[in-house]
């Protein structure tokens, strides 16, 4: 069996870095002027928040720094928006289109 | 976060620009050769010879129009995509443009250096067939030699470059009860991806369907095969299902609809609303070379016949599912009830609804099925037809 028989589930937790990886692809389509999350075989339309929250996702931001930063933004309970970053994060891991 | 719904406005919007009408994907079927002869091919029986593909500036021409009518992503298909010798220059003026690269591969005519070339020209995506994860099996159903053992390589390369992997198995009778293997191979082989795909039946598949069809306790037996592993896996393989309609009672939505989302381009250039569109009759379909990809989209008879729901008559017409399935596949309903405007048999409303399922039955009862006749082009014919 290869290393990759032992792949595990990832856990979004506050200290996690998030990040695209290579082959996902977010992109504003000028043409019907929103943005897409380009994946394989799949395109994802992200609202407004989850597109601030991948503009975030560097492998640098945790995800805690990452909500920290849009309870300012937007004047909300930083608790509040950590629960929300989770777990739109933990969606958006179970479905590939983040690392971390 | 939602996933993209072809064309949602559609219908609604006045026709402004191209882009906001756009499709989103593109089947690019760069040739139809193929090593492997699987007797399910979704290729039209009558299949394109390399002498009349298009040439690769011609493909290429393709891509840019596709990225300029709003297309996000092209499957680059076949037949075998690898078999032309210039997939590179096509692969790498696509990803120039910006459209997301697929590429749907047997895998066996691959090689590791042809692989890295391509991922640094921008290939995004590997999608590999299998047919089993039983080697003799595979070769039973591929009519190829040692196919197995060449996907496991270029599954491993997929990986070493670190690139996303798909892992695509078409499932009927001859595999259906290998399905936790094949679940287990895709985890093995580092996919991010699996498409457990029933054998849609048209073209050769539906040649070949008193061959492949699985029985309906095989159907629900996988069918809950899929939803355990797809809980166990979750965060490590995305699934992707495709059920067998002749068990369903609601049809697909098939390409998402009728010229809504996607559009398939043949290796010689005529461009289609799905692959299988040649086999409805009164359909007119252009060719890349004589017409712009957007005038296509947008104005071509081919497309709009079948688009949105005026077309429909009852039980489609005035069905509250009318713009969700879209009154299922005009294929089927062409192949099973001799008229491409009837309602999907797949559909409980269809007066032909009984008799088609009646036929999946009968068909994967028997014990011993037919031969497969394997998927080949058919020879030359020494004149021209009348």
């Amino acid at each position: 069996m290869s290393g990759e028989a032992h792949r595990t589930r990832v856990i979004i937790a506050p200290a996690s870095k998030p990040a695209l990886p290579p082959h996902i692809k977010l992109r504003h389509d000028p043409g019907r002027g929103r943005w897409h999350v380009l994946a394989p075989e799949r395109v994802f339309e992200p609202d407004p928040i989850a597109i601030e929250i991948l503009k975030r996702c560097d492998g640098v931001n945790s995800v805690e720094q990452i909500a920290s930063e849009l309870a300012k933004e937007y004047n909300a309970p930083l608790q509040e928006i950590l629960a929300d970053t989770i777990s739109m994060l933990q969606e958006l891991s179970d479905k590939g289109v983040i690392r971390a | 976060m939602n996933e993209v719904a072809p064309m949602e406005q559609f219908s609604e919007k006045p026709l402004v620009e191209a882009c906001a009408r756009a499709p989103v994907g593109l089947l690019a079927e760069l040739t139809h050769r193929c090593p492997l002869q699987c007797p399910y091919c979704s290729n039209p029986l009558e299949l394109d010879r390399v002498n009349s593909e298009l040439t690769t500036a011609e493909w290429q021409d393709v891509m840019r129009q596709a990225a300029d009518l709003g297309i996000l992503q092209i499957h680059l298909s076949g037949g075998e995509p690898t078999v032309r010798k210039d997939l590179e220059d096509i692969v790498e003026v696509a990803a120039k443009v910006g459209l997301y690269t697929n590429l749907i591969t047997a895998g066996v005519t691959l090689t590791r250096d042809r692989l890295k070339r391509l991922k640094e020209l921008g290939l995004d995506h590997v999608q590999l067939s299998i047919q089993d994860v039983d080697e003799a099996n595979a070769e039973k159903i591929s009519a190829y030699k040692n196919g197995l053992a060449k996907k496991r390589e270029v599954g491993k390369w997929v990986r070493e470059f670190d690139m996303p992997l798909t892992i695509n198995a078409p499932i009927h009778r001859h595999n259906i009860e290998n399905l936790p293997n094949i679940i287990n191979f895709a985890v093995e082989m580092g996919a991010g991806r699996i498409e457990v795909a029933n054998i849609q039946y048209y073209a050769w598949a539906l040649k070949n369907r008193a061959s492949l069809m699985p029985t309906r306790a095989q159907v629900l037996k996988s069918a809950e095969i899929v939803e355990e592993a797809k809980e166990r896996l979750k965060g490590i393989m995305v699934f992707d299902f495709v059920v067998p309609d002749y068990y369903a009672k609601t049809p697909k939505p098939c390409m998402g609809g009728w010229g809504r989302g996607v559009m398939n381009v043949t290796p010689q250039g005529r461009v289609l609303p799905c692959h299988a569109a040649e086999s409805v009759p009164g359909l007119e379909f252009d060719n890349v070379k004589d017409r712009r990809l957007a005038d296509i989209w947008l104005h071509g008879q081919a497309f709009e016949k079948y688009r949105g729901t005026s077309w429909m008559k009852e039980p489609c017409r005035g069905c509250p599912r009318a713009e969700i399935d879209f009154g299922g596949c005009r294929c089927q309903a062409m192949a099973f009830t001799g008229d491409p405007t009837n309602t999907d048999p797949a559909c409980k409303l269809s007066p032909h609804h009984l008799a088609f399922v009646a036929a999946a039955e009968a068909e994967s009862g028997v014990a011993n099925p037919p031969a497969f006749v394997y998927r080949r082009m058919s020879p030359v014919k020494a004149t021209a037809a009348e």
